[in-house]
């Protein structure tokens, strides 16, 4: 009998504990998530002029056109392509240190980064841990700066002025490590680009 | 270098100021003193507890308080096993995803009710919005408030106190403690970045034209439990990694310390419950001491970089492999040591990426389960060295070895034995057999030493409960999901068994007084011969396999080959 009412007692207290934290609890950060932060609590999207989706701030692209900042290497081709469709995919490449296939992929990166003429480092021969990292560093940034603006007919100096806006510091100056968010200052740099046409 | 190590220090000044703060507000909590929330829970625990028909007052012996526990876990696996069976019926599947295998829903359900939260499928392409929050979300909860519960049973039971009701402790551990910070912190994390929506995957086309999906989701909720419960299951494959899960260094920074508060804190409430903030801040500092030689060990290697790389390319450049910019080495390295510490097994970068170095900090962690520990049960975990230590001191010195005044006879050092060795058997046992058959079975994907370490790896984080993983092992087979499976139950509940029954038979002692020559447990020597003890037996017990894991990649590293 009292075997009874012990289960019964777990039972009762699980589905309480159920409702509380697994339906009423992320509800409640949905409705407010959803009411005071809309924007931030669906993904930070961002949009092109038009009003179409684009990407999104926090996550970054595939770039291999001149005129563009590339992004860091990725394991996941920044879910973009076959293997991501339908739902999306993440992570890193869980190469070991010590594995012959990371040094391989290594050398071939920096060959290309030398004959593009930007040094080898660390971020850009480097693949993330996520796979859509949102930001490169500021010196990778700055080696890539040259062929940019040779690219697009500017001035570096103006692109500089760009680099500097879309690089997200570190909280309070100390926690974390700055990183220039790659889509938002190319798409920006489009939009220059534009802008000038325009006028 | 400077500027990582500050932000290291900083965050670690922070853990030190709210070990205090928190500490003595969880034994406030579970020892039924007045706390602020109590206008809004005692009428909400009220309701509790005549809904499910618990008397609060009822003190429960060991084995009721380990029924309870078992009966409320099995119904809540079962529970969580039907809603992930059936997910698609079930609401918020926007993405239309079917029935994951037996074999993964199983693994998947053992590892979360027990707070292991170890994962051999990608969130994103295998669960359900539903499944993610409604089905493991609980678990995230209760797994973690059954872990506080049995540490708190467990010091009450060793100062001397009846172990209390299980189903009390239970409710206010999630409605006192777990719930108010998450529900304050997920706020805090959508503010930050970190979404919380029920649409589907978004499809973009991106700038230079091609096709992007962005997985979306309840995150944050999801992120914030995930942290505080050290469950450390994520809602991602990349984990808190994903921008997603944590976008930037503030999230960064909230994500750490709350993985690590509880933890930290609950060595504090020990010093409240027994009287003795002495003894407490002693065991922190041992605690805290060999948490930052870790650290250090850690972040050492990764600052150096890869000694191959470097030496091939002639830069000198920190190991970025599994990194994100947005972190670097310290905060990764931090997270790293952390996560395994406190039996979170969250990652902000890809420890099968890491130098050996930090395997060698993380699979430390992994094995001795005391450098912080699990939520509740790392400072059980701690008292059981602490016991043993006095028997051995007690051995060397001809005395009947007690505890808080209480003798500790034959039947403590019997659990205490049996509580300690559960965990080297269900990780290297199977170990040893995974190895033995390295094509069929072990699903290894880095070659050589570190292939040892993967494997080692994988059960001693299902043991640990942690949950972390060397990722690249390929994981999700029929071997591996019960192999470990069953490595997760037994380091989970024979260890917490064990652990009632000891403070159980603790709290039935007569106390004997203290003399001139009792041996003082509260003493600095005491507290060093502790650290002594629990660094030889880890150590005599895992040293051959750190030798042939992290060790010998090392060295292998180092000769440059």
């Amino acid at each position: 009998m009292s075997f009874i009412r012990e289960i019964l007692r777990a039972i009762r207290i699980t589905l309480i504990f159920w409702l509380v934290t697994a339906i009423i609890y992320p509800l409640a950060i949905l409705v407010v998530g959803q009411g005071l932060f809309p924007i931030q609590a669906n993904g930070s999207i961002m949009e092109n002029i038009e009003g179409t989706p684009i990407g999104s701030t926090l996550i970054s692209q595939v770039f291999t056109s001149e005129k563009y900042f590339h992004s860091r290497p990725s394991a996941v081709r920044y879910s973009q392509g076959r293997k991501a469709k339908p739902t999306g995919i993440s992570g890193g490449s869980n190469l070991a240190p010590s594995n012959p296939a990371l040094l391989e992929r290594i050398i071939e990166e920096a060959n290309q980064l030398r004959d593009e003429n930007v040094q080898p480092i660390a971020d850009l021969i480097y693949s993330s841990g996520s796979g859509l990292d949102p930001h490169i560093s500021v010196q990778a940034a700055r080696q890539q700066l040259e062929r940019v603006a040779r690219a697009r007919g500017v001035q570096p100096d103006e692109i500089l002025l760009a680099i500097n806006k879309f690089t997200d510091g570190r909280f309070l100056g100390i926690f974390g490590e700055p990183g220039v968010n790659v889509l938002r200052l190319n798409y920006a740099l489009d939009l220059q680009d534009i802008n000038r046409q325009q006028n | 270098m400077g500027q990582g190590l500050l932000q290291i220090g900083l965050t670690l000044c922070i853990v030190i100021a709210i070990t205090p703060v928190l500490g003595r507000y969880i034994a406030r909590v579970f020892l039924g003193e007045r706390t602020i929330l109590d206008r809004v829970m005692n009428p909400i625990e009220r309701s509790v507890y005549v809904i499910s028909g618990v008397r609060p007052k009822d003190e429960m012996t060991g084995w009721q308080y380990i029924r309870a526990i078992l009966y409320t876990n099995l119904f809540m696996g079962i529970l969580v096993y039907s809603l992930i069976y059936f997910q698609r019926l079930l609401p918020w599947n926007p993405n239309g995803l079917g029935v994951p295998s037996w074999d993964i829903v199983l693994h998947t359900v053992i590892s979360f009710v027990t707070n292991t939260d170890q994962q051999h499928y990608a969130g994103e392409t295998t669960l359900s919005y539903f499944s993610q929050v409604a089905a493991l979300g609980f678990l995230m909860f209760t797994s973690a408030a059954t872990g506080l519960a049995v540490g708190i049973a467990f010091i009450r039971g060793l100062t001397g106190r009846k172990l209390g009701n299980f189903y009390v402790d239970l409710t206010r551990g999630i409605t006192r403690i777990l719930l108010p910070i998450s529900v304050i912190g997920a706020i805090a994390l959508v503010l930050l970045g970190v979404p919380q929506t029920i649409g589907e995957t978004l499809t973009i086309t991106t700038l230079e034209g091609g096709t992007q999906y962005i997985a979306r989701g309840p995150v944050a909720s999801f992120e914030m439990i995930k942290m505080l419960g050290e469950n450390g299951g994520g809602f991602f494959a990349a984990n808190s990694a994903h921008p997603f899960e944590n976008p930037n260094g503030l999230t960064n920074l909230i994500e750490t310390i709350a993985m690590i508060a509880i933890p930290a804190a609950m060595i504090y409430t020990y010093g409240v419950f027994a009287k003795n903030i002495k003894q407490a801040w002693l065991l922190f500092w041992m605690v805290f001491i060999v948490f930052v030689i870790l650290v250090w060990v850690a972040a050492g290697g990764e600052l150096q970089g890869n000694p191959l790389v470097n030496g091939t390319l002639g830069i000198e450049q920190p190991n970025l492999e599994g990194k994100e910019v947005r972190f670097g080495w310290a905060e990764t390295a931090l997270w790293a040591v952390m996560t395994t510490a406190t039996m979170c097994g969250a990652v902000n970068g890809m420890h099968d990426s890491l130098m050996p170095q930090g395997l060698f900090a993380t699979l430390f962690n992994l094995f001795l389960q005391i450098i912080w520990g699990g939520q509740g049960t790392g400072t059980a975990y701690l008292f059981i060295y602490l016991i043993l230590t006095v028997f051995l001191t007690g051995l060397m010195v001809g005395r009947t070895p007690e505890i808080f005044g209480r003798k500790i006879e034959k039947r403590e050092i019997v659990l205490a034995s049996l509580i300690l060795l559960i965990h080297p058997i269900v990780v290297l046992i199977p170990s040893a057999i995974a190895l033995a058959y390295p094509f069929s079975l072990s699903g290894i994907s880095n070659p050589s030493f570190h292939g040892i370490s993967q494997v080692v790896y994988e059960y001693a984080s299902a043991s640990a409960n942690n949950g972390s993983g060397l990722e690249g092992l390929t994981d999700n087979s029929l071997w591996w999901n019960l192999s470990t499976s069953l490595s997760i139950l037994t380091g989970r509940y024979v260890p917490i068994i064990a652990m009632l029954l000891l403070a159980d038979s603790m709290s039935r002692k007569q106390t004997v007084p203290q003399t001139p020559g009792t041996l003082k447990t509260d003493s600095l020597i005491f507290t060093t011969v502790t650290a002594g003890i629990v660094l030889i037996l880890g150590v005599l017990t895992f040293f051959p396999v750190l030798a042939l894991g992290p060790i010998a990649e090392g060295f292998k590293l180092a000769s440059g080959s």
